[in-house]
């Protein structure tokens, strides 16, 4: 390890760019609901300080790709510390930078997104300490401060994802996401006190000390447990459980879709560019505890969990939730990646992913807000004309996400199917992989259809003319029409284009789910080789490497074939009502139901893991009253008992208890309410002072 | 310096009794006398030397020599940390009760005279000594109950004081049968035989038992144990902990939760272990059994209740649970690995933050429901509300931060606590510990329960006059919730202070 002097400045100051948010969220904890522009600026300026240190480390590690570790000591237990500190390696300066940007557009963006929310103090509180725990999650050099990060991440999304608290639909899906969540974080935390005590430090590097480096892992690579696996084995799949909630992957991917109940740009940052992300990074971040074995488990959950949620997605009529499950399936996608490809891979198309996916949910949240906050895909349609600006970068958004050749999450997904096709264990995840591309750009290309193209089918909204005559809304967005029921003239509103603070970041990010591919293609694969610490030279030759070129035109044919599948369903006719049937649903009724709710999974879950966690309660509660309770009161009778025999027959006892034992039996039938009596404790009570004082004046009269 | 921190509550309590003629004096006397108790204790924790192992501030005089009594008192970092919790709890709990009208002079006496039970019972090293402060405390605490409670509070007065007499009558027998045997009542002393494996012989010897000694050894061991059992309370030996802490008025409750049940883990460690250890060590699997029970069924329990402090009673109980885990664990390591000790350290450190952290936790939580009840004229069941984050943000907010406090949210300070504590339990009894990760899941449902009916949700309209936090209840309560950073933070506030302790129970000298 360098010495601390040694290092540069940003890497010693590394700490800064997650306690500059962390530090905004605090004082803007403390101010007046009033206060929103301070508040809103301190957190939109102490990302902007974070972006430019992270840009900073970014140039830090591309001018120098070694890892370079700082290490404080945090508490000591017995003559031992638990340490704590932070890294700078490519893996988390393109993460850095990944989430200070994304993170810095969505915080402008909201600016214009949670202008009328009475809330808005609040709300960019969150966001900062969400921007700060995900920073820090970024760059821990130990699981411990990780896995801390990790936790508060999780309380920012519980805290956003109610953030309309009063709604119960809101309040719910925040419970539900952070207890779904925790069920994993509980298998990283058993892995991570197993790791704990097998290596005897949680520091991933340490100049060879850490637990991530090849002593700690040659020696649980030997060490054989449960069933056989190697101790590597199981740690890594423990703490892979905590990635896939995080991460929602199936079976833990429930809470993801509730979570949209959260406002727009949460859904964008937290549920679908950052946060969720944070399992697939941390697999890459321990990927050298992952073994083999470990790794296909990955390579399976990711591969299942991919078809699985793009299959819902397709019977969707939410545009969030389309989304929701769109997210599901793409971080199915990077976990295989991570699977079979390695690190590059699936951070490859973490980061891409990224940003298409935040501009896909910001370019939802404007066309939310333009039509006066529907998300119903069917009562929307021909949105184009209306809102340009948000037409265009969301298709950029939507061509990336299905793969569209030369499209960012073309090169990404490509590069995860050439990898899975590579796979020496099983082809399985590649066919998953496959189908689920086609599926995508199917599922992708209704969507469009719904809300972009084809007609109008809004429901018209009526404004009251006192609201034009106030200007809240502007004239171009109105238009006096005679209503067909009624006759008489009555205005409406059309949907609208965003304001430019909304639609500006769209546009950023739609150039990135242009470009930003190309800094990873075959040809010159920088991102891979800049993860790897090597440098990458541009050499087309390596498109001619064996199968690389064919698979690129299979998986170009899957897209093109999902987006005329999509057209067949849903461009050919145009939809004209919103209440029409959807197209699928005429062919296969029974699957479209199945899909549309989700494959019933919730419900499942609801009678059997949630069934029998009330009846472990309720069972929990009974043991406790009736089985621990009857057993005192069964002492306290046989004590009882005693005394009524030395005092003779006692006429109080008998009718009071018999009294009180008929009283209980008639109102519960229980049998041992005969002992609920209260008169028993006063016995026991005068026999317990009498045996202390008697024991007091033994010893008494012993001194004495 | 430590009679004199002893004293100091019971002059105060007597001055409460003396002078006021009102009850707000009474009660100013009484923070005074809890505030200056806590500046003391503040000053012990300052004053400790960390570095050193064994007791400091030794007071050592002959009580009556020939029965083995002595007054003899001293701190280690467990004792100057239970000094600081007591102090710190009685404090919340008197500012707490500021405005309940009901708690007068009499209240603020017996509050003060139970902290100098407490007080007594965390500094003395002899067992009559100890448990004269022992029985002291729970004179107060079921007056505390059985005058000011709930309507039930005459049944739950009396269960709690029956139930904690049971064990304390076991607890006495144990340590007469000792004292017969060895003729030593010093803490100190006993440990050292224990530790020489004397003890065992002795109790075979003078005790004419004819049986297997180990058998004898065993059976003083559980009655021991019956009474920190029923303190603490381990499950089966709780069932009269949600009835008092439900009957008792939330200011009672802080210190039932805040203080007193660590009298129980106290005893744990500071008798059980050096006194009785190669009997902890037999006794490791029904141990660990009621540890995991303690902690995985209440925190079931608690989520079938409807009354918000029966819920806050159970995760109590939970809580202390992981305590009681610690502990058996460390007790299992027998010192023959000596790659286990830094986790026995770990457990060992867990269970001393851990005890501070729920103290605080806990009292500030029924200090919010008392804050609560006030203003909803008494209601506290958990559908009794709704939707307050919009009524009442401030408290929401405050008390939000407590109770994910408790649910062990990182940068609170329940999380290092039960970090280590599993850290040091995963090595030395995986299986129990990964059952106990249960309670964890639970805990963060039934907690989250609570915030969704209590506090989200539509608004109840019943509840839309209700009054925010003043300005005067913010800053009592702001410190509290303060100290939860600081120590989620910078736990090595109190780690530093215990690691020469923790470490001399580690190698074995236990105190």
């Amino acid at each position: 390890m360098m010495r601390p002097e040694s290092m540069s400045w940003i890497v010693r100051n590394l700490w800064l760019i997650p306690a500059l948010p962390m530090a905004a969220a605090a004082v803007s904890a403390l101010l007046k609901r009033s206060e929103r522009r301070l508040s809103a600026g301190l957190a939109i300026g102490s990302m902007g300080i974070s972006l430019v240190l992270s840009l900073m480390a970014f140039a830090e590690a591309l001018a120098d790709p070694a890892r370079r570790v700082v290490t404080f000591n945090w508490m000591q237990f017995g003559d031992q510390w638990v340490q704590l500190g932070w890294l700078l390696d490519p893996l988390a300066a393109v993460m850095l930078v990944m989430v200070s940007f994304v993170g810095l557009l969505i915080f402008i963006y909201s600016l214009g997104y949670m202008a009328h929310d009475d809330n808005f103090t609040r709300f960019f509180c969150f966001m900062s300490l969400f921007a700060g725990a995900m920073l820090g999650v970024v760059i821990a050099n130990s699981l411990l401060l990780l896995f801390m990060c990790w936790e508060v991440v999780g309380l920012t999304s519980y805290l956003l994802i109610g953030f309309w608290f009063h709604r119960p639909a809101a309040a719910a899906a925040a419970k539900k996401a952070f207890i779904t969540t925790r069920v994993g974080d509980l298998g990283l935390l058993i892995g991570m006190v197993w790791l704990y005590g097998q290596t005897g430090t949680l520091l991933f590097y340490n100049s060879g000390a850490g637990c991530l480096e090849r002593t700690a892992v040659a020696g649980m690579e030997a060490h054989l447990t449960v069933a056989g696996m190697a101790v590597s084995t199981a740690i890594g799949l423990l703490i892979f459980c905590g990635a896939a909630g995080k991460s929602g992957q199936v079976p833990l991917h429930v809470w993801l879709p509730d979570a949209m109940e959260g406002p727009t740009p949460v859904s964008a940052l937290i549920h679908a560019a950052t946060m969720v992300a944070a399992g697939v990074y941390l697999v890459a971040r321990v990927y050298p505890l992952m073994s083999g074995s470990a790794l296909e488990v990955v390579a399976w959950v990711g591969a299942i969990t991919a078809i699985f949620a793009a299959c819902i997605a397709v019977a969707q009529n939410d545009i969030k939730r389309i989304l929701a499950y769109s997210t599901v399936s793409q971080l199915g996608y990077m976990m295989l990646g991570l699977g079979v490809g390695g690190v590059a891979v699936g951070m490859f198309h973490l980061i891409t992913h990224a940003f298409f996916k935040a501009l896909l949910f910001l370019g939802a949240g404007s066309v939310i807000h333009g039509c006066t906050e529907d998300q119903d895909i069917r009562n929307m349609g021909g949105l184009r004309r209306f809102m340009p600006v948000t037409f265009a970068a969301y298709a950029c958004g939507m061509l990336a996400l299905c793969g569209f050749p030369l499209f960012a999450g073309f090169w990404s997904k490509d590069a995860i199917l050439h990898a899975a096709h590579g796979w020496g264990v099983s082809q399985g995840p590649f066919y998953l992989g496959a189908v689920g591309a086609l599926l995508t750009a199917f599922y992708m290309t209704r969507q469009m259809y719904y809300v972009f193209l084809g007609q109008r089918r809004l429901a018209e909204a009526t404004v009251s003319p006192a609201a034009v005559a106030a200007h809240e809304i502007p004239a171009e967005q109105i238009e006096p029409v005679v209503s067909a029921r009624t006759g008489e003239v009555c205005i409406i509103e059309h949907p609208h284009e965003s304001p430019a603070v909304t639609t500006q970041p769209l546009v950023v990010l739609a150039v990135f789910a242009v470009l930003l591919g190309f800094v990873g293609t075959p040809a010159w694969p920088w991102f891979q080789s800049f993860l790897a610490g090597e440098s990458a030279g541009l050499d087309f030759g390596r498109f001619g490497e064996a199968g690389l070129l064919p698979l690129m035109a299979v998986s170009s044919l899957i897209v093109f074939a999902g987006l005329g599948l999509g057209w067949w369903f849903y461009g050919r006719k145009p939809i004209l009502h919103a209440t029409d049937p959807d197209a699928l649903e005429k062919i296969q009724p029974g699957v479209f139901h199945a899909l549309a709710n989700r494959l019933y999974v919730d419900e499942l879950y609801g009678v059997t893991v949630i069934a029998l966690t009330r009846f472990c309660a309720g069972f929990a509660a009974w043991l406790d009253r009736w089985i621990f309770g009857g057993a005192v009161r069964i002492v306290a009778w046989m004590v009882t008992g005693v005394g009524w025999l030395d005092a003779g027959v006692d006429r109080f006892v008998v009718n009071g208890g018999f009294d009180e034992g008929c009283r209980d039996v008639a109102r519960g039938g229980r049998l041992l309410s005969h002992f609920q009596n209260g008169r028993v404790q006063n016995y026991l009570r005068v026999i317990a002072v009498a045996l202390v004082v008697l024991a007091a004046i033994l010893l008494w009269g012993r001194r004495g | 310096m430590i009679t004199l921190l002893t004293l100091l509550p019971i002059v105060g309590g007597f001055a409460v009794l003396a002078l006021a003629r009102s009850r707000d004096l009474a009660r100013a006397i009484g923070i005074v006398f809890a505030t200056g108790a806590l500046a003391i204790a503040v000053l012990f924790c300052y004053g400790l030397d960390p570095a050193t192992p064994g007791m400091q501030f030794e007071e050592h005089h002959a009580w009556a020599p020939s029965l083995g009594m002595a007054y003899h008192v001293g701190v280690d970092g467990l004792g100057v940390l239970m000094l600081a919790l007591s102090a710190l709890v009685v404090l919340m709990s008197l500012v707490a009760s500021w405005n309940n009208e009901k708690h007068g002079a009499v209240y603020t006496a017996l509050v003060l005279f139970l902290e100098a039970g407490l007080f007594g019972t965390f500094t003395a090293l002899n067992f009559i000594h100890w448990f004269i402060f022992w029985e002291l405390s729970l004179i107060p605490a079921f007056f505390l109950v059985r005058i000011w409670g709930g309507k039930g509070r005459a049944k739950a007065a009396n269960q709690f004081f029956l139930y904690t007499m049971a064990g304390s009558v076991a607890l006495l027998l144990a340590f007469l049968a000792l004292f017969l045997a060895t003729g030593r009542f010093d803490f100190v002393d006993l440990a050292q035989l224990a530790q020489s494996g004397q003890l065992t012989t002795a109790l075979a010897q003078n005790l004419h038992w004819s049986g297997n000694p180990g058998h004898l050894g065993m059976l003083l061991f559980w009655a021991a144990f019956l009474g920190f059992a029923v303190k603490t309370p381990v499950v089966p030996f709780h069932t009269w902990l949600p009835a008092t802490y439900a009957e008792a008025s939330s200011e009672t409750t802080m210190l039932l939760t805040g203080a007193m049940s660590k009298m129980g883990v106290y005893g744990f460690l500071r008798i059980l272990l050096p006194i009785f250890p190669q009997q902890m060590q037999r006794a490791e699997k029904p141990l660990l059994w009621l540890a995991v029970a303690t902690i995985v069924l209440p925190a079931f329990a608690a989520w079938a209740q409807k009354d918000l402090k029966r819920t806050f009673a159970y995760s109590s109980i939970n809580h202390l649970g992981y305590c009681v885990l610690g502990v058996c664990v460390a007790a299992k390591f027998t010192g023959a690995d000596a790659g286990l000790a830094a986790e026995k350290a770990a457990a060992l450190t867990g269970v001393l933050l851990q005890m501070f952290s729920h103290g605080l936790t806990a009292a500030a939580l029924f200090w919010f429901i008392a804050l609560l009840e006030r203003r909803s004229g008494g209601l506290r069941g958990i559908d009794d509300f709704g939707g307050l984050r919009r009524i009442v943000p401030v408290f929401s907010g405050l008390m939000g931060i407590a109770i994910f406090a408790s649910l062990g949210l990182p940068g609170l300070n329940g999380f290092p606590a039960e970090f280590l504590i599993f850290k040091g339990s995963f090595p030395l009894a995986p299986w129990a510990a990964s059952v106990s990760v249960l309670g964890l899941l639970m805990t963060a449902v039934f907690l989250l329960t609570v915030i969704q009916k209590v506090f989200s949700g539509p608004v109840n309209p019943k509840w839309e006059a209700m009054r925010d936090l003043t300005t005067t209840e913010r800053l009592a309560v702001l410190p509290a919730i303060a100290l939860m950073f600081v120590l989620g933070l910078y736990p090595q506030l109190i780690t530093g202070m215990v690691h020469s302790a923790v470490t001399q129970w580690v190698m074995g000298a236990r105190f």
